[in-house]
């Protein structure tokens, strides 16, 4: 039971590490921003690619990575989003998916569809307890899970840009008039959401180390689902969201069934949802006339 | 002549594309002029177009963003290939096999709309999208588990395995097994047969549309609290939306299956779910005669860029972007205002020319 | 040295045809014995010119330009399966082009993104093209949708790699290279018994895949006739990234051996899986297995002592298979597997049955050929009891009329990073 739990820890921390760059970006810029798993998968390719062939220490490998995604991420806002501003959110999330196809095709015409076995970047070797054993990928996870959630809501409360942030995802027209460059707030928010992503797809690709164009759709809607789970746009529910989403699978298949895992996940959500329709920890907005 | 109501006028104009577009092909098939590529489409892009209208009247109308379209589609695939196989010898007529298969893929996933519905339609916004998107999932999740056989005892069920469906060995045949899906499905779908079916769909979305239901449902979507403050039931006739677009996709399913002699559960999945609300909101959110060009379209255009090969899918993606981009670029629309004025503008000069003359 | 092989299989079919012809000798009318004489007499020319004999065009030569289509998946998440066959066809069509002895062959690959629909499509497009024998598909489900129209079409489909029977089943038109799913499942519950493996075995099975379920469904039947106890099976879906609950599972049911009727990329997860845990199984694979080594940065170690049933080995030390690996790594950039051994023997089967043909029945010019008279020709002669082919998946393949091919497989396992024979 107790190893169980801690698989499913680990296993949610990476969801929640991918949530995170979800609900910044949602929370902020209102938008479903559906390329996110697709740019997780560039940022573990980059990070492979650093590593494995130019043989650079893991450190600079992931320093890179996260700074190609900040870049790709800000490039891809300037280019497929930003021109849409105004449009309806559905068009914006057309464009989202035309971006994540985009994203796949050209990595399977540049890295090809034959997969990459990652190297474990975080290995310090693996913690035993008895019959327990917890892997030091696990364990920095959960631990860049925490730090991160902290920092982004520290930043997003404390600091000036932080709170102009807060400031456009309230009242995009209202943050203009006070004299707050929205354009670049939203910028800004892809370029955290995306660095946040070249960690995730580090971390992810640490945990369960294969990577093909494909790595990471699948995670990706299962960390929307969390973050929606925990109340999108809330940052410590994303957190929340992944963790308890990662034990119920986890839990389920031990104990259930593996075939309908997936179903039981899902179900649950829809459950917890219909109980409290606005997610876990997300905010209640009344309505007004 | 009395001025048609706009609406009826955009009504035929949708009939008249329809037909139109029917004739033109059956001549072409019939003629052979026709490529194989092209005619190999056609029933799929008449399932496309069905899977949009209805998926239509759930975002556009109704204003829900669904995200688990195409597990309507699979329940009623499922269900008509169900019933078309063990009928296969008390109904020999292929036609009539394929009405009963459709309907019944139509019963069975409105009963799924129902189901799903209820407590999906509590809920707003992407909260209401995510769920869609889980009741897809479990859909799939489901199917994958499913085996159905059938014998001279009848229907036999299993979440199992295929063993365990206890099929006497001389007469019973599996039809569906797990994730391996239905195998050996006898084709019956034409091209007629899903002519009639985009048509039957149109009827219905159309006249649902200007009817008294129809106004509440848009109502409802405009302002939800003051429709209910005019003591309109919301959650009913949100529902009445549903249920009638999972009713129509599920008949889509049917016919879809039928027309291919094998269909599995992982055909309907997200990306499929994904694919049907990218024609959606191409041929314009609410716009019945923009989902019909669109799916057609979008259908048949990763066929013609097969002459990309290996880039096929890439150059899909960029075209998928810059026509979002373009539609919604204020430069471009207001470009196109301007153009449609200019032209009525034109137009109206000539007919004033001729008056003088 | 191609064409020394070539040469080399080509008598290797004449002497077949050859042992035919003396069989039905005593019963054929004498017209018939005429013609069969003329061909034993340019046969025995042949063999004894032994090299030259394939560049020459002789009586009982097939000429003229043969339109051969490929579909399988080159994109999308199946890709790295159809992009291999496809480069191993691309280098069987390369070297038969450059024999130069009359018969060109017009190669056109289509993707289908192993999608049902889109296969079809990929067919249609196929049949545009005038395509008059098809290598494909590749993967099951859409192997399955196109294998019922090519029937109707009367279009010839040999498979490299689809091997579910429902892929055969009622089409005589369409026939494997790779061994069927119950087959596989079978001969391996019958290794490990035979071999004592274990008693106690765990399977861990993609229950969203065809291949592997079916392979699973005759491995539990057949370890249950042969008193192997399966102590754990566990599921996953092609989604799935972790798998610790499938590996706890079989690791506290103390099963000793893993079965894996999987493809090598979930397999791959499974083993890093089994290394986190400290749990040490014999992990039993089936073709799907192979390619694990060639995994780009994939660790070795993991797979040290893992066992597979599979046709094919890219290791293995026969010229066929040294000159392949070289071409096929020229070619794409990383290590064949059983997926482009498999189509590359598939084009090799379609030319070797019309040269069996030619040779019986003298000359054949292809070009204009419909597809339909090709594929009559081809059924008879691949079908046949005195055709069979060596390729790199097997010597002397043969296939019965149903479309299943009988070969033997190869059991090997991984020492010190490499394949070895068992």
């Amino acid at each position: 039971m107790l190893s169980y739990l801690i698989n499913g820890i680990s296993l949610g921390s990476v969801y929640a590490i991918i949530a995170l760059g979800y609900t910044m970006v949602y929370g902020i810029a209102k938008m479903l921003n559906f390329a996110h798993g697709d740019v997780i998968m560039v940022g573990g390719y980059m990070a492979y690619i650093t590593s494995s062939y130019l043989g650079l220490p893991y450190g600079v490998a992931i320093l890179i990575s996260i700074a190609v995604c900040t870049l790709l991420g800000i490039f891809i806002e300037k280019l497929a989003y930003k021109p849409l501003r105004s449009a309806t959110s559905l068009a914006v999330l057309i464009t989202a998916i035309g971006v994540s196809y985009f994203l796949q095709n050209a990595a399977l015409l540049i890295w090809s569809s034959n997969p990459k076995s990652f190297p474990n970047m975080v290995n310090f070797g693996t913690l035993e307890f008895g019959n327990i054993r917890i892997t030091s990928a696990s364990i920095i996870t959960f631990l860049s899970c925490v730090v991160i959630m902290v920092a982004l809501t520290l930043f997003t409360n404390k600091t000036k840009v932080g709170k102009a942030m807060k400031a456009v995802s309230e009242d995009k027209g209202a943050a203009q008039l006070m004299g707050i460059n929205v354009n670049a707030t939203i910028s800004l928010t892809f370029a955290i959401g995306s660095g946040l992503a070249a960690i995730a797809g580090v971390l992810l690709c640490s945990s369960y180390p294969n990577l093909t164009p494909t790595t990471g759709s699948m995670p990706g809607i299962k960390a929307f689902t969390a973050a929606v789970f925990g109340g999108i746009g809330s940052i410590p529910g994303a957190m929340l969201g992944g963790i308890i989403l990662g034990i119920i699978e986890i839990l389920s298949k031990a104990y259930i069934s593996t075939e309908l895992s997936d179903a039981i996940v899902f179900a649950v959500l829809i459950v917890i949802l219909i109980v409290k329709p606005t997610g876990l920890l997300g905010k209640k907005v009344t309505e007004k006339v | 002549m009395k001025k048609m109501k706009k609406h009826t006028k955009n009504s035929f104009l949708n009939y008249g594309i329809i037909i139109l577009f029917f004739i033109i092909f059956q001549t072409l098939v019939s003629t052979k002029h026709i490529s194989n590529s092209l005619q190999g489409q056609l029933i799929p892009i008449c399932v496309y177009i069905v899977m949009a209208l209805s998926l239509n009247l759930v975002v556009g109308i109704s204003g829900e963003l669904s995200l688990g379209h195409a597990g309507f589609m699979s329940v009623g695939a499922f269900s008509g290939v169900i019933v078309s196989t063990a009928l296969k010898h008390s109904v020999e007529n292929g036609a009539l096999r394929l009405l009963i298969a459709v309907i019944v893929g139509a019963i069975i996933a409105s009963v799924a709309g129902v189901i799903i519905g209820i407590p999906v339609l509590r809920l707003r916004g992407d909260y209401l999208a995510i769920v869609t998107l889980a009741f897809g999932e479990i859909i799939k999740n489901f199917l994958n588990v499913l085996y159905v056989g059938v014998d001279a005892n009848g229907i036999h069920f299993s979440l199992k395995d295929e063993a365990s469906l206890g099929l006497d060995m001389a007469t019973g045949t599996t039809i569906v097994n797990g994730p391996m899906g239905a195998v050996g499905i006898t084709k019956i779908s034409s091209f007629f047969s899903a002519i009639l079916l985009v048509l039957v769909t149109l009827f219905i979305i159309q006249n649902m549309v200007y009817s008294r239901t129809g106004r509440a449902i848009k109502a409802i979507r405009d302002n939800r609290i003051a429709a209910e403050a005019c003591g309109l039931n919301v959650t009913k006739y949100k529902l009445v939306a549903f249920v009638v677009s999972a009713a129509l996709a599920g008949s889509a399913g049917a016919l879809y299956a039928l027309n291919y002699s094998t269909v599995v559960p992982k055909k309907f999945d997200f990306n499929t779910s994904i694919l049907i609300l990218v024609f959606v909101v191409l041929g314009g959110i609410g716009n019945l005669t923009g989902s019909i060009i669109a799916a057609a379209l979008l259908t048949v255009l990763p066929e013609l860029l097969r002459a990309f090969s290996d880039y096929r899918m890439l150059v899909y993606a960029i075209v998928l972007i810059l026509v979002m981009l373009i539609t919604n670029n204020e430069k471009a629309r207001i470009f196109t205002t301007e153009l449609k004025y200019r032209l009525k503008f034109k137009k109206k000069q000539i007919g004033n020319k001729e008056v003088s003359e | 040295m191609k064409k020394k092989l070539l040469a080399l299989l080509l008598t290797g079919a004449m002497v077949l045809s050859l042992a035919a012809c003396g069989a039905d000798a005593g019963t054929a009318d004498s017209a018939a014995d005429a013609t069969e004489t003329q061909t034993e007499t340019t046969e025995t020319e042949e063999t004894t010119e032994e090299t030259a004999a394939a560049a020459e065009t002789t009586d009982g030569a097939v000429t003229g330009t043969l339109k051969l289509g490929f579909i399988g998946p080159i994109t999308g998440a199946a890709g790295q399966y159809g992009s291999l066959a496809n480069y191993g066809a691309q280098i069987a069509v390369e070297e038969l082009n450059a024999l130069g002895n009359g018969l060109t062959i017009e190669y056109q690959p289509e993707d289908d993104v192993h999608d049902a629909e889109t296969s079809v499509n990929a067919y249609n497009t196929l049949k545009d093209w005038n395509v008059q024998a098809i290598v494909g598909c590749v993967t099951t489900t859409p192997c399955i949708a196109v294998a019922s129209e090519a029937y109707s079409d009367r279009v010839f489909m040999l498979t490299p790699s689809a091997s579910s029977p429902k892929v055969t089943e009622d089409r005589d038109n369409v026939y494997q290279v790779c061994f069927s799913d119950p087959n596989q499942g079978s001969k391996s519950a019958e290794y490990i018994s035979e071999n004592n493996l274990a008693t106690k075995v765990a399977v861990i099975y993609n229950n969203a895949d065809a291949y592997s379920t079916g392979i699973y469904q005759t491995f539990v039947s057949e370890a249950e006739n042969r008193g192997l106890e399966v102590v754990s099976t566990t599921t996953f879906t092609d989604d799935t990234t972790d798998f610790s609950v499938q590996v706890t599972d079989a690791k506290n049911a103390g099963a000793e051996l893993v079965f894996l009727p999987i493809y090598y990329q979930p397999a791959s997860l499974i083993l890093s899986e089994m290394d986190k845990q400290g749990y040490e199984a014999t992990v039993f694979g089936v073709d799907g297995m192979d390619g694990i080594l060639g995994i780009e940065g994939f660790d070795t170690s993991l797979a040290e002592g893992v066992m597979l049933l599979t046709p094919f080995a890219a290791d293995a030390t026969d010229d066929a298979t040294v000159s392949f690996v070289k071409k096929f790594n020229d070619k794409a950039g990383e290590t064949p597997s059983q997926f482009a051994a498999d189509a590359y023997d598939a084009v090799y089967t379609i030319v070797e049955a019309l040269n069996a043909y030619a040779a019986k029945n003298g000359a054949l010019d292809v070009t204009d050929l419909s597809a339909e008279e090709l594929c009559d020709i081809l059924i008879s002669t691949i079908s046949s009891d005195d055709f069979s082919v060596d390729g790199l998946t097997g010597a002397g393949m043969k296939w019965n009329a149903s479309g299943e091919v009988n070969k033997s497989p190869k059991a090997v396992i991984i020492k010190d990073g490499v394949y070895v024979g068992m």
